[in-house]
């Protein structure tokens, strides 16, 4: 028999090693390489998706002469996005839209002699999804977020309902959950989902119709109240208006630059 | 010389723990020879009809929650919410209406298996579960 050194023992032994352990390893390889030969699924956006630099919002107050003017659109919303509207506790109340006063909408301009129609008239209020959003800084797991068209929206799936982000934002646009709120909602609108116990939940503009290429809900039913359009586009009819007429935003002073625009 | 050691109480001890060791185990003799049955769940008229899924089944039945998450993050996050099947077929990503539209009987589908795993997914506590009818 040949004589081998300690030495060369080892050196066959330690390879004969790597080439049998390492043949899982290959054949795991071997499989994943021909997953990738498999057409890899896509996702896309719809084509009709309606999409914009900055989404934004001009309220033409001129034309609100009661109350009753915003029951459509507020209706529009609260049905399509199955808010709980049978809550009793006005501390558990959720809005996405709804109608305030001069004074709650514009606390700094409020004044002691007004414009008689500016201080009766109430004023449908929702998120202002901000371009520099204080509630998007406070939430702690991003569940709040910026879409890069403006949109502040949220992820359910990932608020863990520390309100955070309520007692950032200026306007009171949020709220929270303190119920499940299923048991509230007077006709489930089955297109969409509906909310928890335990998250905040706020206005999304619509996302879910802008994807698919349809203007807000409460745009389409505020009878030319609301108009909904690109406020980086010069040309857009948002911008038209904003140059054709004077307009406030609310509280702009806290320099959050609200996308909603008042003409008073 | 080992010591003599004297057990006190000998039968009381001896039967406690012939009780003890009968009822630990009981569970195992309970349930001896008999194979629990695996779960079966019910492939709706409907999704009989459509014959393929999104994906394939073995996908589906190994990977639906990580591809769920991947809907949902492609949704919420990015605004892409339609999904191009390997096989190239479009589908909306939308858990309440393409999922359930064809599995539309939750019960037999999705529960039979998640409540023999014993797994709560929270969906439901949101997603509305009962499709239109279409």
């Amino acid at each position: 028999m040949m004589e081998r050194s300690r030495r060369s023992f080892l050196k066959i032994a330690g390879l004969s090693a790597i080439a049998l352990g390492s043949q899982p390893v290959l054949r795991a390889l071997a499989t994943s390489s021909e997953h990738v030969g498999v057409a890899a699924p896509q996702m896309l956006a719809n084509k009709n998706a309606l999409t914009a630099k900055r989404w934004g919002m001009v309220v033409d107050t001129r034309k609100i002469h009661s109350a009753h003017d915003l029951v459509p659109m507020i209706k529009a919303c609260d049905t399509l996005h199955n808010i709980p509207t049978l809550l009793q506790d006005k501390n558990h109340e959720i809005k996405w839209i709804w109608g305030e006063d001069f004074e709650h909408s514009f606390p700094f301009m409020a004044d002691a002699f007004m414009n008689e129609h500016a201080e009766e008239t109430t004023y449908p209020v929702l998120c202002n999804h901000c371009k520099n959003p204080p509630c998007v800084r406070a939430c702690p797991t991003q569940a709040t977020f910026q879409r890069p068209d403006g949109i502040v929206m949220m992820d359910y799936h990932r608020c863990i309902g520390c309100r955070f982000c309520m007692a950032a934002c200026p306007f009171g646009a949020r709220s929270f959950n303190f119920r499940d709120p299923r048991p509230f909602i007077p006709v489930l609108s089955l297109d969409y989902p509906t909310r928890c116990k335990g998250v905040v939940e706020k206005c999304n503009f619509c996302a879910e119709r802008l994807a698919v290429g349809k203007m807000p809900a409460c745009v389409e039913a505020s009878n030319g109240i609301l108009t909904f359009g690109d406020l980086e586009d010069p040309n857009s009819n948002v911008r038209a208006l904003l140059k054709s007429d004077f307009t406030i935003r609310r509280k702009e002073s806290l320099g959050t630059e609200p996308s909603i625009y008042y003409i008073v | 010389m080992p010591s003599k050691r004297k057990l006190y109480n000998k039968g009381l001890i001896l039967a406690g723990l012939a009780v003890f060791l009968v009822a630990a185990t009981s569970p195992f003799w309970d349930n001896f020879g008999k194979a629990a049955p695996g779960p079966d769940p019910v492939l709706s008229a409907k999704a009989k009809a459509a014959k393929t899924c999104v994906r394939s089944k073995a996908y589906m039945l190994a990977n639906h929650m990580q591809l769920l998450n991947e809907w949902r993050n492609a949704v919420v996050r990015d605004g892409k919410r339609i999904y191009v099947a390997p096989d190239g077929k479009r589908y909306t990503m939308s858990l309440s209406n393409t999922c359930l539209g064809c599995h539309n009987n939750k019960a037999e589908f999705c529960d039979r298996c998640h409540n023999y795993a014993s797994v709560r997914p929270y969906c439901w506590d949101c997603h509305i579960d009962k499709p239109k009818e279409s």
